[in-house]
């Protein structure tokens, strides 16, 4: 970073964003001297650290002027911290998932009675927004800064507002996990941070929907590419989504505790309004986005059909936000909400195909890449586990077969057969795509490293679902299973036991799919450092001898 | 307005309204017009301006 002097643009930001760290820095203190709640003090003092890491940052980087990224062409950096962010959390948050998945295979090697932060019902939400938020969360904004650019030609609106948002979503990570660690919970799925935290991610992520239409708004194409209406989607969405979810009445200023606004089935259904547009909007959206910058970059190719994208995008979005439903069959909400849930969730069915195949043929006349790039087929790969999981999620929907998966390991199946395949993937081959380009090197490291990861986490995928799938069907039918008498045939501990071999087999497969991400890690760490592993060519990709 | 009144208003005019909105956009998908401007757009990602 070459120091440049001259005129200082966007004095203004320069200043007000690290102030608003520092405001905040106070009154982090403030909470903390003032609170008698232990865990609000530990919390406060958390995002305190993490405030104080931040300013670090803005004082190491603005000691010597500002940096020349910031004056350019387009802001590059802010997405290679992005690009390592996500590495990390990542790597941590599947981590973790190895670690509940052992607990759940070896209950008495890693159950600790004594240290409850260990428990299986703390780790479990500290998976879950570890994979989802922290390592989907930093992809999305890392891919999202460097594809609005791209296709707007302009550069990233607000100044030092970029890093604000940067920054301000690692605090709210550390907050939340730590919090889920000492036991601050909300008990909603994926929305378990406490209200304090909430309110931080507003902030955030209004900065980070202003920065998004900002840099829309500079831009020097007349057309907005299909990718930023997925991540302008997703952004607008997961903002509704959270504030409605999230309407809570804290007990007090200091204090962790808070209570829904909603209540009875009116709260079950605003949580899985919520819940199921996470997927639809920050699972699905988001990536999607990905999908259509970074398959047809790579692949040398145009968008397959761009008129099926738009149709792809707007069908997609509205249809969506009615399917929340399905996740609350059989229960207290009215039979007709239910089949409502049921049948746009067939719907979806059409939109998701219809994008998968857009993915999918945006290569054709380029299928031979497949064979010699492996960072492009992981991304086609995991358009046909999108195309999977979004069979599999229309068919769990239908009451009938819901009756059967409900509550067993098939969800869990489904659920990383998206997660794992879907946007694991799609994330992977995004990184191993801006990685080189944003570090400015030929090449990967390594393509037989990709490879390598590509192969272990595709047969870790396959465990883990298969292991799910048997395990989870096994477990609806014993616990519908009646004997002669109609008394039912086993007891619940049964099922359990019953279980036992495929969650040791679904452990394995988290542990290879681990693995192959501390290979990708590597790999990164090395191309950034701008080495090439000896013995491999130096193309980019092998050339072939002409037919 | 009691709980019936909304839900079959929902159901009914709901059905229209989302199929409008689908007509709608599959012409705009589809309108000839629009054809030079979208096969740009989709060679957009594939625009070298790296900066
Ligand atoms: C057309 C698309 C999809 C439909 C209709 C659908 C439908 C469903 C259904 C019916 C369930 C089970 C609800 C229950 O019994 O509790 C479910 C669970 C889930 N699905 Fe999907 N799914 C789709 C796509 C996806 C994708 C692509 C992902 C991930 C990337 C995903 C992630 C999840 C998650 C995380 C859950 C578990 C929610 C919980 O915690 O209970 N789904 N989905
Ligand atoms: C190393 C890889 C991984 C392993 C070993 C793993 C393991 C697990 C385990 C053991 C559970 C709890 C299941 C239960 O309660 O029965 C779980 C839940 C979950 N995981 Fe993972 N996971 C991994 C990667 C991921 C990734 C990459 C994502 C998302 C991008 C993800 C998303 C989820 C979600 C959403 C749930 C909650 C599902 C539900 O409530 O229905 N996981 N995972």
């Amino acid at each position: 970073m070459q120091p440049v002097t001259g005129p200082r643009q966007a004095q203004f930001d320069l200043f007000v964003v690290p102030a608003i760290f520092v405001i905040f820095l106070f009154l982090g203190f403030a909470v903390a001297a003032q609170t008698h709640d232990p865990l609000m003090a530990i919390q406060a003092w958390t995002f305190m650290a993490g405030i104080g890491i931040a300013l670090a940052f803005f004082v190491k980087r603005y000691s010597e002027g500002v940096p020349a990224d910031d004056t350019g062409a387009y802001a590059n950096d802010i997405i290679k911290a992005g690009v390592i962010a996500s590495m990390f959390w990542g790597i941590a948050g599947m981590l973790v998932g190895v670690v509940i998945a052992l607990q759940l295979s070896f209950p008495h090697l890693f159950y600790f009675p004594d240290i409850p932060e260990s428990s299986f019902g703390r780790l479990r939400p500290l998976h879950t927004s570890a994979v989802i938020f922290a390592f989907g969360g930093n992809v999305l904004i890392a891919t999202s800064f460097y594809v609005v650019q791209r296709t707007s030609k302009a550069r990233l609106a607000g100044g030092l507002w970029p890093w604000f948002v940067f920054w301000g979503y690692q605090i709210f990570i550390l907050v939340a996990g730590t919090g889920y660690l000492i036991g601050v919970t909300q008990s909603r799925e994926y929305a378990e941070p406490e209200w304090y935290a909430d309110l931080w991610l507003t902030l955030v992520w209004v900065a980070y929907l202003l920065v998004f239409l900002g840099t829309l708004w500079k831009r020097k194409e007349p057309h907005i590419y299909v990718a930023n209406w997925f991540y302008l989607a997703f952004i607008v969405t997961i903002a509704m989504l959270h504030i409605v979810n999230n309407l809570a009445m804290p007990v007090s200023w200091l204090g962790i505790k808070s209570y829904s606004l909603f209540a009875g089935v009116q709260d079950a259904l605003t949580q899985w309004w919520y819940g199921h547009n996470a997927v639809g909007f920050f699972l699905t959206a988001g990536f999607l986005a990905i999908m259509y910058y970074f398959i047809p970059k790579q692949a040398e190719r145009p968008v397959y059909s761009y008129r099926l994208s738009i149709i792809h995008f707007w069908s997609l979005i509205f249809i969506y936000i009615w399917a929340g439903p399905h996740h609350l069959h059989y229960t207290a909400l009215p039979v007709w909400a239910q089949t409502l849930g049921m049948t746009f969730s067939i719907r979806l069915w059409m939109p998701s195909w219809g994008g998968m195949i857009n993915g999918l043929m945006t290569l054709s006349g380029a299928w031979d890449k497949l064979r010699t790039d492996p960072v492009l087929r992981m991304l086609v790969v995991s358009v046909a586990f999108y195309g999977m999981s979004t069979f599999e999620g229309p068919v769990m929907s239908i009451k009938a077969v819901n009756a059967l998966s409900h509550y067993t390991d098939w969800t869990i199946g489904h659920v990383h057969s998206g997660a794992l395949g879907w946007v694991g993937f799609v994330s992977f081959g995004a990184l191993y795509c801006l990685t080189p380009w944003l570090w400015r090197r030929e090449r990967l490291y390594s393509l037989a490293l990709v490879e390598w990861h590509f192969w272990i986490a595709t047969i870790g995928i396959v465990f883990y679902i298969t292991a799910m799938w048997v395990s989870g069907i096994m477990q609806g039918l014993m616990w519908r299973a009646y004997n002669d008498f109609g008394f039912l045939e086993y007891s619940f501990v049964e099922t359990v036991e019953a279980m036992h071999p495929y969650y040791i087999i679904r452990a394995l497969g988290g542990l290879l799919y681990l693995s192959g991400a501390i290979i990708m890690a590597y790999n990164l760490y090395r191309t950034a450092r701008g080495d090439v592993r000896v013995g491999e060519p130096l193309a980019l990709k092998p050339q072939l001898a002409a037919a | 307005m009691d709980y019936d009144t909304l839900a079959t208003f929902s159901r009914s005019w709901g059905t229209v309204y989302l199929m409008l909105v689908f007509f709608a956009l599959c012409a705009y998908a589809l309108w000839p017009r629009n054809r030079d401007k979208f096969d740009r757009a989709s060679r957009m990602p594939l625009d070298e301006d790296d900066r």
